[in-house]
C-alpha cells in the first residue's frame, strides 16, 4: 500500500533500516536505534513522506523469547496528505531489563509526550531527551514496571496499608455466603509451589 | 447476615383513659432516624456509576428510603457509596473521605469490584475496600441490578435499626448455580434478524 515509503526510507537510512516487512496493507521498519530520531524527522521533514499525524507509541516486551534486544518500541506514523502510514520499531535493552535507551521523539511531534511517558512508566524504556519522563499512570512511591514479563503478576505496592484481619483478597464472609459460585476462583496457589 | 430481620418494635404505644402515651428506648428512636435521613457521599470511580445513576433517578427512585440528598462534602454526609474500581493510587484518597466523614457513617460497597476488586486482579486495583475502611454492606454484581442495591439500603436500615455493625452481603432471591431453572438460556429465534 505505501510500499514507496518503506524504499524512501531505506534509500535514505540505508544500514540504518535493520529490515522491513509488509502485510495486509501495513508496512514496517525496524530502525537502527542510534538513528531512530534521524529516522523519525526524514520521515516527518520529506515532502513525498510528510508524517504530520503522530498517532501511537508503545513497547513489547520479548522476554524469554530467545531474542536479543529485549524489548521494541513499536511507533506509529500516518500522513494526512498522502494518506498513508507506517510502523517503525527500534529494538532496545539487554536481557536484565537494562540499557532500554531510545532518543525522545518529542522534539519531532509533541504529541509523543505523554506516549512516551507511559512507555517508561509500563516498560522502563528510558527516553533520551524527553522534557519530563515521570510516571504517568502509576504512583511516585511505584517500585518497578509493571507490564515487564519479569514484575510478578500478583505482586501488589499499596499506597495505604492494609486494614488489620483482612484476609488476603477474600471479602468477611464464611462459604456458604454470597454466591455459591467465583468465591472458588481466588482458592487455586499461586507463587513459587 | 444478608436477611432483613424481623425487628419486634420496642415503641408501644398504650391507651390511656384520656390521653394514650408511648414507651420507647432512646437508642431506638435515634436509630430509627438515622436510618431514614441517609445522607450520601457517592464516591464514584467506574461503570457502576451508570447503575447508580438508573438508581437515584425517578425509575427506581432511591428518595423512597430516606435516602436521597447527596452530599459532595464527605463531613456533611453519612453513608459512603464506594461504587466502582478502586485503584491503589484512590486508595488514600477514599481513605480521607472515609476519615474527614463525622460519626454515624457506613460504607456501601457498590458492585464486585468495590467489594472485591472483581476481576482486575492485578498490580493496580484494590482488592476490595474492606482492605483500607471498614465497609458495612456489599453489594453484588458487575453492575448490581437497581433492585440488588435497594435490598442493600434495606439491609443497612435494618441493621441500622438493630445496631448491627458486622458486614452484610445483598445475596441473590436464588442462586442460579443451585437452580437449574433460573439459569439463563440463550436461543436463537428462528428465523429472526441476527
Amino acid at each position: 500500500m505505501s510500499q514507496k515509503v518503506l524504499d524512501l526510507l531505506q534509500a535514505k537510512l540505508g544500514s540504518g533500516v535493520v529490515e522491513t516487512h509488509s502485510q495486509f496493507g501495513d508496512d514496517t521498519a525496524v530502525i537502527e536505534p542510534a538513528r531512530w530520531r534521524e529516522a523519525a524527522l526524514f520521515l516527518r521533514d520529506d515532502p513525498r513522506l510528510a508524517m504530520n499525524m503522530f498517532v501511537d507509541l508503545c513497547a513489547v516486551d520479548y522476554l524469554a523469547m530467545n531474542v536479543e534486544p529485549r524489548f521494541e518500541v513499536v511507533c506509529h506514523l500516518r500522513s494526512l496528505q498522502h494518506a498513508h502510514r507506517v510502523r517503525i520499531k527500534a529494538r532496545v535493552g539487554a536481557e536484565d531489563g537494562t540499557e532500554a535507551e531510545l532518543d525522545s521523539l518529542v522534539p519531532v511531534w509533541r504529541g509523543a509526550d505523554w506516549f512516551e511517558r507511559e512507555t517508561f512508566d509500563m516498560m522502563g524504556i528510558v527516553f533520551r531527551g524527553h522534557p519530563d519522563l515521570r510516571r504517568i499512570l502509576m504512583y511516585p512511591e511505584f517500585v518497578g514496571h509493571p507490564l515487564r514479563k519479569d514484575y510478578p503478576a500478583d505482586k501488589i505496592q499499596p499506597l495505604v496499608e492494609f486494614r488489620e484481619g483482612t484476609q488476603g483478597k477474600l471479602a468477611p464472609f464464611g462459604p456458604d455466603e454470597g454466591m455459591s459460585f467465583g468465591r472458588q476462583t481466588h482458592d487455586y496457589s499461586r507463587g513459587e509451589n | 447476615m444478608g436477611e432483613l430481620s424481623k425487628v419486634e418494635s420496642r415503641t408501644q404505644v398504650l391507651e390511656g383513659s384520656e390521653h394514650g402515651f408511648a414507651t420507647t428506648r432512646v437508642d431506638a428512636l435515634l436509630n430509627w432516624a438515622k436510618k431514614y435521613s441517609l445522607f450520601q457521599f457517592p464516591f464514584v470511580t467506574a461503570c457502576c456509576g451508570m447503575e447508580f445513576m438508573a438508581l437515584a433517578g425517578p425509575r427506581f427512585d432511591m428518595a423512597r428510603f430516606g435516602a436521597e440528598a447527596p452530599r459532595f462534602s464527605p463531613r456533611q454526609a453519612d453513608l459512603l457509596w464506594v461504587v466502582g474500581t478502586i485503584s491503589q493510587r484512590q486508595a488514600p484518597a477514599l481513605r480521607r473521605i472515609y476519615e474527614q466523614m463525622a460519626d454515624p457513617k457506613w460504607v456501601l460497597a457498590f458492585g464486585t469490584c468495590a467489594s472485591s476488586g472483581g476481576f482486575y486482579d492485578n498490580y493496580t486495583t484494590v482488592a476490595g475496600i474492606d482492605k483500607i475502611i471498614p465497609c458495612d454492606i456489599y453489594v453484588p454484581g458487575c453492575p448490581p441490578r437497581p433492585e440488588g442495591v435497594i435490598d442493600g439500603i434495606l439491609l443497612l436500615q435494618d441493621k441500622i435499626a438493630r445496631g448491627d455493625r458486622t458486614p452484610g452481603i445483598v445475596k441473590p432471591r436464588t442462586d442460579p448455580a443451585t437452580d437449574e431453572q433460573a439459569l439463563v438460556t440463550i436461543s436463537k429465534k428462528p428465523g429472526g434478524r441476527r
